[in-house]
């Protein structure tokens, strides 16, 4: 469906509209379902947020309060040096994994789907049809040897499985992504440079990366995203304290303090934090992402 | 002796670099092409080949990690569909799931799409309020709903109880903790709602137009042309989504544990434990294994349905 995939753009802002609007009634009976459900979808933001500012007796009234009576900023300074937790650390430790699996994806998708959109050789084809495929496969069928190798070689409690991957393709989805936008970049542009005596390499360096540079933006966000927010990955090969990435670190300190909910939330908000940053500057490019991921595979 | 190592030394890089000029261009852009995607190559092969091939071994052996895999033949395979207590609990979970969740999802994030296609003003609120819940990370997710959803002290039970409506248990409760997780899903339709938005506005005006000066009304056009154009996209999703849900995970291993009285025993959980908790290597991979045959056959069904409802785009543009 989309076949030009550099012009497409959607943002939430720019969209080029299609419909017209419903008149009269019909458009009140819009703005009234969207009004509802858009409470509705904000409300739990409101909830987290009101409940990181409470003092902790407030929590356990009913019926509850949505907006705290005394607004208790100490909560985020409190919940950040709490006994037992590292939040520092934790945050630290998924900066770090965050931009090494991006470098690795960046760097090597971008080089995959340079040999699969511009050179013809014998199996690409294949290869490539191989690299769609695994994005069907459940996760747990690899995992379990993957953990026993990783074990044989000392890798667990290490962020090397979280990061080394990343550096071997990048992901099945950004190879097509990028795949697709370095096939709409003129011929001409690389015969020129054939020409002029670049080798492939310098061709891949020189022209297409610069060129990409909006698709590889959607891949950095796009990433920056999904490492940020793992779960799984972190909790199988992650095991001491000092280790844990913020999700982990959060799962852990909800199970000890079940009861500090207000520390608890002030910490999930602090989770959530960088990704509204994120959202606020680079919307279109996230969006672009889900996009282009649900509309082909 | 020395010399001639010495010179074949210094003519050896001249030698390659001049076969390699000689060499026909099929045969070089083969090499070269191999060098670019030797990563995706080699990470298939180590990460996910590789693997696939280990894992489908251990699961005809008993291997508690630490020492070497014992064969067994197909007994973990037996002993998982016969005599497993809870593993058909779990393939029901998540069956139940998958079947709720997943086509909720669509046709939620689908009419949403629908609503938010208008020119309208400050649709492009409304269309970040919606989408904002994709944001949020998954932990975070599950430990906000897991407050909000609080029998005693939560958001819901408070709105109920105001709007005079019965309050539910939720995640406490066995009959309602699958329910609960559910509706936490659809919390983030925003993403499917996107994708569809873009879908909508990539359906060229022109059809419409046509449709209408050959006398079709609105439902119509909609039901000819907005829905036939969509299904590639929604069949994508169908199946992606079916396959994730297969593989739910973080917010019943977050909230629930799996319980209460194993009713969000998910099929991801349960081989999780079987892994990670009790070490039992080989019977995990059993598992895994027959999760991949199940999401392979379920995709084949898709695949084979969908040459009755999914309308492939040939001529038109």
């Amino acid at each position: 469906m989309l076949s030009q995939d550099r012009e497409v753009y959607y943002g939430l802002r720019d969209v080029k509209w299609n419909r017209r609007p419903w008149q009269g009634v019909g458009m009140v009976a819009t703005y009234l379902v969207l009004a509802a459900g858009a409470v509705i979808f904000l409300l739990p933001f409101f909830w987290m947020v009101g409940t990181s500012l409470k003092e902790q007796q407030e929590v356990y009234t009913f019926p509850p309060t949505f907006i705290p009576k005394a607004w208790r900023w100490q909560n985020f300074p409190d919940g950040w040096t709490h006994e037992n937790t590292m939040f520092p650390q934790w945050t630290a430790n998924t900066l770090w994994i965050t931009a090494g699996a991006m470098a690795g994806i960046l760097l090597t998708s971008s080089l995959c789907a340079y040999g699969f959109a511009r050179l013809t050789f014998p199996g690409r084809d294949f290869w490539f049809m191989v690299v769609l495929a695994s994005i069907m496969l459940p996760g747990p069928v690899t995992l379990i040897p993957l953990f026993v190798g990783y074990q044989r070689i000392g890798w667990l409690n290490t962020f090397k499985p979280l990061i080394i991957p990343a550096w071997f393709g990048g992901g099945a989805f950004n190879i097509f992504l990028l795949r697709q936008f370095f096939k709409g970049i003129p011929i001409e542009l690389e015969e020129a440079a054939i020409v002029d005596g670049a080798s492939r390499f310098r061709i891949w360096w020189q022209i297409f990366l610069p060129l990409s540079k909006p698709a590889l933006a959607t891949i950095a966000v796009f990433t920056f995203q999904a490492t940020w927010n793992d779960f799984y990955g972190p909790l199988i090969f992650l095991s001491t304290r000092e280790k844990y990435t913020l999700a982990i670190g959060i799962n852990n300190f909800k199970g000890l303090y079940n009861t500090e909910v207000p520390l608890m939330m002030a910490m999930s908000f602090l989770m959530v934090i960088p990704m509204l940053i994120v959202f606020f500057f680079a919307q279109k490019l996230m969006i672009r992402g889900v996009v282009l991921s649900g509309i082909k595979g | 002796m020395a010399a001639e190592t010495r010179s074949a030394s210094r003519a050896e890089p001249l030698g390659l670099r001049a076969r390699w000029m000689r060499m026909d261009k099929r045969h070089r852009e083969t090499i070269q092409g191999y060098l670019f995607i030797m990563p995706v190559v080699l990470g298939l092969l180590i990460f996910t080949i590789g693997p696939m091939i280990a894992s489908f071994y251990f699961s005809f052996t008993k291997f508690p990690i630490l020492q070497k895999p014992e064969w067994i033949g197909l007994q973990n395979y037996i002993k998982m569909l016969t005599e497993e207590k809870y593993f058909w609990q779990a393939v029901k979970v998540t069956v139940t799931y998958a079947v709720t969740a997943v086509p909720l999802g669509i046709i939620g994030s689908f009419l949403l799409a629908m609503l938010l296609d208008q020119r309208l003003k400050g649709i492009a609120f409304f269309r970040t309020c919606f989408y904002m819940p994709t944001i949020v990370p998954a932990l975070a997710s599950a430990v906000l709903w897991g407050w909000l959803l609080n029998p005693d002290y939560g958001l819901v039970n408070a709105i109920l109880f105001k709007l005079g409506l019965p309050t539910s248990r939720f995640l406490s409760d066995p009959k309602s903790a699958l329910a609960s997780l559910v509706m936490m899903s659809l919390w983030g339709i925003g993403g499917g709602m996107v994708i569809y938005l873009a879908g909508l506005q990539g359906i060229p005006q022109t059809l419409y137009e046509a449709g209408k000066i050959d006398g079709a009304s609105g439902l119509k056009l909609f039901r000819h042309i907005t829905i036939p154009l969509m299904t590639p996209t929604i069949f994508f999703n169908l199946v992606m989504g079916l396959i994730g849900a297969f593989q739910y995970f973080t917010g019943a291993f977050v909230l629930t544990a799996g319980g209460p009285l194993f009713a969000t025993y998910f099929y991801n959980l349960m081989l999780y434990e079987r892994a990670f908790k009790w070490v039992q290597m080989g019977m995990a991979s059993a598992m895994a294994w027959f999760l991949l045959v199940a999401v392979l056959i379920m995709t084949l069904l898709v695949f084979r349905s969908s040459s009755a409802w999914v309308y492939y785009e040939t001529e038109v543009k």
